[in-house]
């Protein structure tokens, strides 16, 4: 799997083995530096959250000064201010249950899709990925003014329609590559031997295909979890959720930058924890299981 | 691969080659119910996208045609073209499908053209190999708001962030990034995010190449920049109009960053943004649906040529199986 890319010296062996030895550690090096500029606004963003305001909005930055908590207590409304729980749950709750509803329609949608294929399967799925292409603005509209006509808006079940509605052609995608790796004569098998579809479902696909069902709602999760565009423009007070609500505080109160690292860092704690934790399915899925 | 003259489902169960059937009708209406038990799974996730994605899209549409601003609801009234007339000739609108285009298209290029470089850099073997990893994945996985108010308030402020901070040090000049090059710094911000993106694409290609033949082609006396332009390269292709594409599609239609850094302003409001200003702000839906269908015509170009790219791939995967 790791293509290592020393080169293999046919002449004068060790001058040019140490040649490329030496060139090696210095890509290493590089390698090394870009990543560290790449993580830095990250790190930078981590520490500030740690500084006092004072310490925060100062210029040069004050690398060494004292690590204190108030950033965080601020965000946690603490000395007072609009608490972030509410808006934190709300982003919980959507996306956990967007996560939920994607998988009890796209599942059998894939199982439809790989294991048993119906025919034009590749038609279907590829009317799936194109609703993906339907950029969202182009229908806001008309879902903002039918959820102002019903009184449906500033909800969060809204929000969990729309965001099970982008989630699930991904999702889709995702899981029928997944299934299409079960070899049909393990399946097969289990019929000869009396199993019915339930107990093949329950023995023979989830254990093979688990993985990936996982890592597809991983990125559903990541994916509800950042919304910002129906966030904005759909919710109020009630059903706002975390990135909105992140918007808003940095605007109607003036800036209080610590407590803004502090807040950025919370909200992307989940997913910075769960894309470090699942790099490899990340990719995969994020390429539409084009990618192995 | 499904066989025409039965109805037969491909299901594997069966080789279709051995199901000659002497008693046609029963046989044709089992068959038409085993149809729709394989085609049946498929319908709730079906119907539920048509209704919540296809049918805002027809209203949109509609919506168009209407001279329709919520102020003043009783001159609604059926405008034709004329709001599509409006978009393209509009000065502020233009120039966001400008902005559009030069946002996308930068940013596109550039991220992958880094990614490529990482990708290649981190193909090899070094010491905390993983950890460089991990840490260039770091901007992807910030959620995009924190992103662009990270970029926005500790890295571009120019009384106290990072970059006229270490400036200062250096004893630099202090721009106002956000004021004097506003749409660069916002690409800047997108590049930074979306880089370890194309770079964990190509570096998953990277590490499908059969090395079997790039080995012999050393052997042969290959040089490093000639098996990466003729064998590293072209099988890198798909790889690379995969992240391409997938990166124009969510680029194109970015909100966060702009919204957050710069709220359009300074010539940096790109067509989801101003889309959102027009209905949102200006209560000008006939306008606002008028451009979001632009928008959808835009990214069908480039969609066509997408599920080309991504019709390939499947191919190729379909061949396998």
């Amino acid at each position: 799997m790791t293509a290592v890319s020393t080169p293999v010296p046919i002449t004068s062996v060790p001058e040019a083995t140490r040649r490329a030895k030496r060139r090696g550690a210095a890509l290493g090096v590089l390698a090394w530096f870009i990543g560290i500029v790449f993580v830095l606004p990250v790190l930078w963003m981590l520490l500030t959250s740690f500084h006092s305001e004072a310490d925060a909005a100062t210029n040069p930055p004050s690398l060494a000064a004292p690590l204190t908590l108030d950033g965080y207590k601020d965000f946690f409304g603490v000395g007072g201010g609009a608490s972030p729980w509410p808006a934190l749950l709300n982003s919980v709750g959507t996306s956990l249950f967007s996560t939920c509803f994607v998988l009890v329609l796209a599942l059998p949608a894939a199982f439809a899709l790989s294991i048993r294929p119906v025919r034009k399967w590749t038609d279907v799925m590829f009317f799936f990925l194109s609703t993906k292409m339907l950029p969202v603005v182009a229908g806001l509209l008309p879902v903002f003014l039918f959820a102002r006509d019903i009184n449906f808006l500033d909800n969060v079940w809204l929000l969990v329609i729309l965001y099970t509605s982008m989630n699930l052609p991904i999702a889709v995608w995702m899981m029928q590559s997944f299934l299409a790796d079960i070899p049909v004569s393990i399946i097969e098998a289990a019929q000869m031997d009396g199993a019915r579809l339930p107990t093949i479902l329950w023995r023979v696909v989830a254990p093979i295909a688990g993985p990936g069902i996982a890592a597809t709602s991983l990125i559903c999760f990541i994916f509800s979890w950042n919304e910002m565009l129906f966030a904005q423009v759909l919710t109020g007070v009630v059903a706002q959720t975390a990135p909105a609500f992140l918007t808003t505080f940095v605007t109607s109160q003036g800036l209080f930058l610590a407590k803004v690292c502090a807040a950025s860092m919370v909200i992307s704690l989940p997913v910075l924890a769960a894309g470090f934790a699942a790099q490899d399915k990340l990719v995969q899925g994020l390429s539409l299981g084009a990618v192995k | 691969m499904s066989n025409p003259t039965t109805a037969v489902s491909v299901s594997g169960e069966r080789p279709p080659t051995a199901a000659p059937t002497p008693a046609r009708r029963p046989v044709a209406q089992r068959n038409r119910a085993r149809e729709w038990a394989t085609r049946a799974p498929l319908l709730p996730a079906l119907i539920f996208l048509i209704v919540v994605t296809q049918l805002p899209f027809v209203a949109t549409l509609v919506i168009s045609l209407f001279d329709w601003n919520s102020f003043r609801p009783d001159r609604r009234a059926f405008a034709g073209l004329e709001n599509y007339k409006t978009v393209l000739s509009d000065e502020a609108l233009r120039e966001s499908i400008v902005t559009t285009v030069l946002l996308t298209a930068s940013v596109v290029i550039v991220s992958v053209v880094l990614g490529l470089l990482l990708a290649l850099l981190l193909d090899r073997k070094f010491r905390g190999r993983g950890l460089v990893r991990t840490m260039l994945i770091a901007p992807f996985l910030l959620v995009p708001v924190a992103s662009a108010l990270l970029w926005k308030h500790a890295l571009y402020n120019p009384e106290y962030g990072l970059f006229n901070g270490v400036l200062n040090w250096l004893g630099g000049p202090q721009p106002e990034w956000l004021t004097d090059t506003p749409l660069i710094a916002v690409e800047a911000s997108l590049i930074w995010q979306w880089t370890p993106f194309m770079m964990l694409i190509l570096l998953a290609g990277l590490q499908s190449r059969p090395l079997d033949m790039i080995e012999a082609a050393r052997l042969d006396g290959a040089g490093a920049w000639q098996i990466f332009r003729f064998l590293t390269l072209p099988h890198l292709r798909r790889y690379l109009e995969l992240g391409t594409l997938l990166g124009s599609i969510y680029i194109v239609q970015n909100f966060d960053a702009v919204f957050t850094m710069t709220r359009g302003g300074l010539d940096t409001a790109n067509l989801p943004y101003t889309i959102y200003e027009t209905f949102y702000n200006a209560h000008e839906y006939g306008l606002a649906s008028a451009a979001g269908v632009v928008v959808v015509i835009g990214t069908i170009i480039i969609a066509t040529f997408a599920l080309r790219v991504v019709s390939s791939l499947f191919r190729e995967e379909a061949s396998r199986a």
